[in-house]
């Protein structure tokens, strides 16, 4: 314990020492940690952090659906679903690959020229729809690995019971292979958090864009460093949530200690 | 394509479970070569067999968990083999234990008890947990009823198993190798639990390896051998006198 705090401290003394004598830290220290930059960007930017989280809740969802139906679709077996799988398979394949940029190039700007409604659709809609369709991918290929996770035999003991397919996949194979991944999901669930910061590039007025708008007023970077630190503290909460709830249906449902 | 429901025979007085021609192949292996077998109301039939003589895949294709590649198998008069006949509903009317207790891990016992009733025949909650309680008092397990499966030991994990096969009340229980997984001491208390089944009337086919409590509980064993029956009757006949080499073979090398 006593080792472990000295060679922290010992760590952090020579970063500071190295940091604050490189030559040019006077600069950079007014340039990107300015208080006084700090407390004024940070009203308009926590506003613009308001419109991811908004776009993150309502992507979320809009993922857990898509994903189940994707990841579900490719579980199914016999002839008859060939196409369903091969059109999920594609649909991952496709989405994975492609960068989460040019998909929301794609569709941020693609759309709105097809000119399928009057108004002007919201940006932040075209980036949620764009967050969709590439976690969706994602989070399908984990919950697939999930599925396939579940002992066959919990399959047939279900079956056997008289459940149909889908129950056996509501109550019975789905909770056990969300369980198996729930890491995973949270994994993706923080990327998640970081890249709605994205939609940004489109024009949406969140945290990043505020920045960037202070930052070109100021010419001053401190405004960056206020949503990097905000997107931090919205995905904190989350990361220990998942921990501990691991730790709580790991406490719950199995027996002895862990090895 | 709407599945016909289950129903069983109107007026049917006959076997509960009939096995006629039954052919189940698995590519080039034949497992079950025409079997023929019928199960009476509130009797207890015991198959044996070696490993691979096709007692366990009898048991699936009853449950329609294995389709059959010839013969029918009728529940209660109605041909459950019938590809019209609905699965789920067939299923529903049987229950299952297998030797693993393939309990629902993320499921409390109680649950796991309840879950059938709950979401295929539609009993209210309170109800399908009311019987459910009385279920697990019976087997004298009801402090578990709202631990998770890991905590219970393998015995009484499968005393679980076997109450949460029953809490729907099916016509036939089918019973696969139910202590094979369980040490000898946990052995007795799964045994029990299928004795007092017997004494309430439970009707069960069961595959075991237990050639002792074959004897006390069977009504009638059923000796399996290259998925046919090699000898059947009543235990003291077919154990204690087997006038088939194959049963005195099998008997010999598990009784040793």
């Amino acid at each position: 314990m006593l080792v472990a705090v000295a060679s922290t401290l010992v760590f952090a003394a020579v970063i500071a020492v190295v940091l604050a004598n490189s030559p040019g830290w006077q600069v950079t220290r007014e340039t990107f940690l300015s208080p006084q930059y700090f407390v004024e960007a940070l009203p308009a930017v926590a506003s613009g952090l308001w419109l991811n989280i908004r776009v993150l809740a309502v992507a979320v969802l809009g993922v857990a659906v898509l994903a189940v139906l994707l990841a579900t679709m490719r579980s199914l077996r016999g002839p008859v679903f060939f196409p369903l799988r091969v059109l999920s398979a594609a649909y991952t394949d496709l989405f994975r690959g492609m960068p989460f940029i040019i998909v929301l190039y794609l569709i941020g700007f693609g759309i709105p020229a097809l000119g399928l409604v009057d108004h002007v659709i919201p940006v932040a809609l075209l980036g949620t729809v764009a967050l969709v369709l590439t976690y969706s991918s994602y989070v399908a290929e984990v919950l697939r690995a999930g599925l396939e996770a579940v002992h066959p035999s919990q399959r047939l003991a279900a079956r056997s019971m008289g459940l149909s397919h889908g129950k056996t996949l509501r109550f019975v194979i789905i909770p056990q292979a969300v369980r198996k991944v729930t890491p995973a999901l949270m994994n993706d669930f923080i990327s998640m958090q970081k890249d709605v910061g994205l939609i940004s590039v489109l024009g949406a007025v969140d945290a990043v864009r505020a920045a960037q708008i202070h930052q070109g007023q100021t010419y001053n970077f401190t405004a960056y460093v206020v949503a990097g630190v905000l997107f931090v503290l919205i995905s904190w909460p989350f990361i220990r949530l998942s921990d501990w709830y691991s730790a709580r249906l790991r406490e719950r449902e199995q027996a002895g200690g862990m090895v | 394509m709407a599945k016909l429901p289950f129903e069983p025979a109107t007026g049917h007085l006959g076997p509960v479970l009939d096995v006629r021609g039954v052919v189940k192949r698995f590519g080039s292996n034949i497992v079950l070569r025409g079997l023929d077998l019928a199960v009476d109301a509130h009797e207890v039939v015991v198959l044996l067999g070696a490993s691979g003589s096709g007692k366990s895949t009898l048991l699936r294709t009853v449950n329609l968990l294995e389709r059959v590649d010839d013969g029918q198998i009728f529940l209660q008069g109605t041909d459950i083999t019938d590809p019209r006949i609905d699965d789920d509903a067939v299923r529903a009317r049987i229950g299952v234990v297998f030797q693993h207790y393939n309990l629902f891990p993320h499921l409390s016992v109680l649950d796991n008890i309840t879950l059938a009733a709950r979401k295929v025949h539609g009993v209210p909650k309170q109800d399908a947990q009311d019987k459910g309680m009385s279920l697990l008092e019976r087997i004298g397990l009801a402090q578990f009823a709202r631990q998770f499966p890991d905590r219970l030991s393998g015995g009484q994990q499968q005393r679980v198993a076997i109450v949460r096969a029953l809490a729907t009340s099916p016509q036939l229980l089918l019973l696969d190798e139910i202590t094979s997984a369980l040490d000898p001491v946990l052995v007795g208390e799964v045994l029990d639990l299928v004795r007092e089944l017997k004494e309430q009337g439970t009707t069960i086919l069961m595959a075991t390896h237990e050639i002792g409590f074959a004897r006390q509980v069977a009504d009638r064993v059923v000796f399996l051998e290259h998925g046919r029956i090699a000898e059947q009757g009543p235990p003291e006949q077919v154990i204690d006198a087997p006038s088939q080499p194959a049963t005195r073979d099998f008997l010999a090398r598990v009784l040793r």
